[in-house]
C-alpha cells in the first residue's frame, strides 16, 4: 500500500481539492471527448475551456496567497507576472502560425507586416521553440520579480508603499505594452492563433490536453506551495509576516526569505498566465490593467488567506460568478463583487476556508492530526 | 615575465579579492575578559542627543543591570548594538576582534548577541515549539531553511530550553496563548535557542506578577556566568535582587557605574534617579 503522502496528513482542504482536481482531470476530458452531444452529460469544449480558464485563475490565487497571505507582502501587481508568461505563450503560438496569418508573411506576425516592420525584432527570436518560450515563461516573470524584490526588500520597503509600488509596476508594463514600438502588438496584443505543438488549437483533443495540463499545473503549484509552506521557510515566512523585527534578531536576513518567495510565486503567476492564454486565444495589455490584479486579491480574501485551498476556493466562486452575472445582469456585477467582499471581510474575516476549518465536520480530522503529532513526538 | 607580473600584481597569489571572503564574522575573541566594548558613542536624532559619547564595557560573563530615567538612551544602546541604529560616532566591539558597526542586525545575532524586546515579542501565530526552532542556532540562509530537518540532538536542545524557561508543558500550545510572563520566558527562550554569548534583556519584568518576578530574576541569574547578561529596566526592586554591576545612564551619558549599594549611595544618582523612584507613589 501507498503512504499516504506526509505534506497532506494534516491538509484537509488540500487532499479535498487535490481529490477533486483528479476526478475533474479525468472526468471532464472524457465527457466532452467520448459522450455524444446531445446526451445529458455532455461537457461541451465550451465549458471545458471555461474550467480551464478558472483553474489558470486558481493557480494565479496561489500566488498570491503565497506572497499576501503567509508573508503578509500585499502583492497588487501579480497580473504583471501572469501577463508577462501569457505573452512568453502567445509570442511561441504567433511564431507558429507562420503562413497562415492573414499576409501569410513565413517569418513577420500579421501586426507586424501591418506596421511595416523589415523584420522580426530581436526578442522575438527563439519563440519558435516551444522549450524557449516555456523557459521565458518562467524566466521573464521570475527574474522581473527577483529584480524588483532586489530593490524594494532590501531597502525594506513594506506595507502600503509596497503594494503602491507593484501597482505601479503592472499600470508601467500596461502603458508600456499599449504602445506598437514595443513590438507586441500594441493594444491589440497577440490573437488568431493556429496550433501548439503541432496540434490545432481547434480542436476538442487540444483543448482537454491543455485542461489536463491545467489540471496538473494546479495540483502541481498546490502542492510545492504546500510542501514550502510546511517547511521552516514557511514557518519563517509567518513570522516575518507577524513579527519581522523578531525574525531579523534572531539572525534571518528577512529581505532574501521575501525575495525567493517573490520569485516563486511570480513564477507560479507566470506558468498560470501560459496556460491561460491557449484556452482563451488572446492576450493583450488589458490583463496588465491594476483592477485585474485588485481582483485576484479579492479571490484570495474570499476563498481565505494563509490557506493556500481557500484561494482556489476564491478564485473559481468569484469567476464563476463574475461568468455567470456579466451575462445575465452585467450592470450589476461590479456592485455585487464590491459587496460581496466588504460582507466577506464582515462576516467571513477566514474567507469561505474559515468556515470549513471551524465545521463542524471538521472535528473528526483535527482529532487525526491531534494523533498524528503524538505519533509523531513518539516516534523521536 | 612582464605580462607575468601585471597579473600577478592585479591578482596576487597571497590575497583573494574581497567579494570571495566568506561572509562570516570572525570567531570571538575574549582574551582580555572583556566581551563588549563600546567607546566614544554619540548618537542623535534631529539635533536631540539620545547618546553622547558612551563609554561602556562589559565583562564576560557579567549580569550587568543599566539603569536610568525614560530617555536616558537605554533602548539606544541596546539598538546600536544589535545594528539597529548606526551611531554618529564611536566604535562597538563584540570581543576583541568583531566590529559590530559593520555588520547588520541579522549577521550580529548570529555572531552571538541576543536581543529580547521591552514589548514580548514572539511569533504568535506558531507554537512554542516551533518559536524555539526558529530561533535555533545553524545556517538560516533561504535554502538550508527550506530543507532544514529537525535532528534529535536539536530536538533534545529544544526540550533542554523549555526545560530552562519552565514551559514544558506548553510545547504544542500557541504562543498567543501564553499569558504575558510566560510569552517574556519564551522570548528568553528564543534567546538561548541562539546560544549567544551576550544577552539583551530589555525590561524582562515590566507588567509581570510578583510570582513571575522572581522566577524571571532565577532565569537570569542562572544564565549569567557562561553568557554575559545585560538587563535594563525600571524596577528598582528587581534590579536590587539580580545586580551584581550597576551602570547608572543620565542624559545619554554614564552617570555612575559600581556595586548596587555604591550606586545606591552616590549622591548624583540620587537626585536624578534613584530619588524620585524611591519617593513614595
Amino acid at each position: 500500500m501507498i503512504s499516504y503522502p506526509k505534506i497532506l496528513q494534516t491538509d484537509l482542504g488540500g487532499s479535498l481539492l487535490l481529490g477533486i482536481l483528479m476526478i475533474a482531470g479525468l472526468l471532464v476530458p472524457l465527457l466532452n471527448l467520448t459522450v455524444n452531444d446531445t446526451h445529458l452529460l455532455h461537457v461541451s469544449t465550451y465549458t471545458m475551456a471555461l474550467l480551464g480558464k478558472y483553474l489558470c485563475y486558481a493557480l494565479l490565487a496561489i500566488a498570491v496567497d503565497l506572497v499576501w497571505g503567509y508573508l503578509g507582502i500585499l502583492s497588487l501587481g501579480h497580473g504583471a507576472f501572469f501577463t508577462l508568461g501569457g505573452y512568453a505563450m502567445g509570442m511561441y503560438l504567433m511564431r507558429q502560425i507562420g503562413t497562415r496569418g492573414v499576409y501569410g508573411h513565413p517569418l513577420l506576425p500579421d501586426f507586424m507586416v501591418f506596421l511595416n516592420w523589415p523584420e522580426l525584432p530581436w526578442f522575438w527570436n527563439g519563440f519558435n521553440w516551444f522549450w524557449f518560450a516555456m523557459l521565458m515563461v518562467i524566466v521573464v516573470p521570475g527574474l522581473l520579480a527577483y529584480v524588483f524584490g532586489w530593490f524594494a526588500f532590501r531597502s525594506r520597503v513594506t506595507g502600503v508603499y509596497l503594494s503602491i509600488m507593484t501597482q505601479a509596476l503592472t499600470y508601467a508594463l500596461m502603458l508600456a505594452f499599449f504602445r506598437n514600438e514595443m513590438g507586441f502588438g500594441g493594444n491589440n496584443g497577440l490573437t488568431d492563433f493556429k496550433d501548439i505543438l503541432g496540434f490545432s488549437l481547434q480542436s476538442d483533443e487540444t483543448r482537454a490536453g491543455l485542461f489536463v495540463a491545467s489540471v496538473i499545473a494546479l495540483a502541481g503549484g498546490y502542492v510545492s506551495s504546500r510542501w514550502v509552506m510546511n517547511s521552516r521557510l514557511g514557518k519563517l515566512c509567518t513570522a516575518i509576516r507577524d513579527e519581522e523585527d523578531r525574525a531579523r534578531f534572531i539572525g534571518y536576513r528577512v529581505e532574501d526569505a521575501k525575495l525567493w518567495v517573490f520569485t516563486f510565486s511570480a513564477v507560479l503567476a507566470g506558468i498560470a498566465g501560459a496556460l491561460y492564454v491557449p484556452q482563451v486565444g488572446i492576450i493583450n495589455p488589458t490583463e496588465f490593467a491594476p483592477l485585474a490584479s485588485i481582483e485576484i486579491v479579492i479571490w484570495v480574501a474570499v476563498g481565505g488567506r494563509a490557506t493556500l485551498y481557500g484561494a482556489v476556493i476564491g478564485a473559481m466562486i468569484i469567476n464563476y460568478a463574475k461568468s455567470y452575472l456579466t451575462a445575465a445582469l452585467p450592470d450589476v456585477w461590479l456592485f455585487g463583487l464590491g459587496a460581496l467582499f466588504i460582507l466577506v471581510t464582515l462576516f467571513l474575516p477566514h474567507g469561505v476556508a474559515g468556515l470549513f476549518r471551524q465545521g463542524s465536520f471538521a472535528f473528526w480530522w483535527k482529532k487525526k492530526e491531534t494523533l498524528t503529532v503524538v505519533a509523531e513526538r513518539a516516534n523521536l | 615575465m612582464n605580462t607575468l607580473e601585471n597579473i600577478r600584481s592585479f591578482w596576487p597569489r597571497d590575497q583573494v579579492f574581497d567579494f570571495l571572503i566568506p561572509d562570516m564574522p570572525p570567531d570571538l575573541d575574549l582574551t582580555h575578559g572583556v566581551i563588549l566594548y563600546l567607546e566614544g558613542i554619540s548618537v542623535s536624532f534631529g539635533g536631540f542627543k539620545a547618546v553622547d559619547d558612551l563609554n561602556l564595557y562589559i565583562q564576560n560573563g557579567e549580569l550587568r543591570c543599566i539603569i536610568g530615567p525614560n530617555g536616558a538612551g537605554k533602548t539606544t544602546i541596546m539598538d546600536i548594538i544589535t545594528g539597529k541604529t548606526s551611531p554618529d560616532t564611536g566604535s562597538a566591539w563584540f570581543g576583541q576582534r568583531i566590529n559590530l558597526l559593520k555588520m547588520n542586525e541579522p549577521e550580529i545575532a548570529r555572531s552571538g548577541i541576543g536581543r529580547k524586546f521591552q514589548k514580548p515579542t514572539v511569533f504568535e501565530n506558531h507554537t512554542v515549539h516551533d518559536n524555539l526552532e526558529l530561533a535555533m542556532v545553524g545556517n538560516k540562509q533561504v535554502w538550508s531553511t527550506l530543507t532544514a530537518k529537525l535532528n534529535s540532538v536539536q530536538q533534545g536542545n529544544i526540550e533542554a530550553v523549555l526545560e530552562t524557561i519552565g514551559l514544558k508543558e506548553k510545547i504544542t500550545a500557541r504562543a498567543g496563548s501564553l499569558s504575558h510572563g510566560q510569552k517574556q520566558w519564551l522570548e528568553i527562550g528564543m534567546l538561548l535557542m541562539q546560544n549567544p554569548k551576550l544577552l539583551l534583556v530589555d525590561e524582562p519584568v515590566a507588567g509581570m506578577t510578583q510570582q513571575e518576578t522572581e522566577r524571571t530574576a532565577e532565569l537570569l541569574t542562572d544564565l549569567a556566568g557562561t553568557r554575559s547578561v545585560v538587563v535594563v529596566e525600571h524596577d528598582m526592586e528587581f534590579v536590587r535582587s539580580i545586580a551584581q554591576e550597576v551602570t547608572v545612564l543620565h542624559q545619554g551619558r554614564v552617570l555612575a557605574e559600581g556595586r548596587m549599594d555604591e550606586v545606591q549611595n552616590n549622591q548624583e544618582v540620587i537626585e536624578v534617579y534613584l530619588g524620585e523612584e524611591n519617593a513614595p507613589h
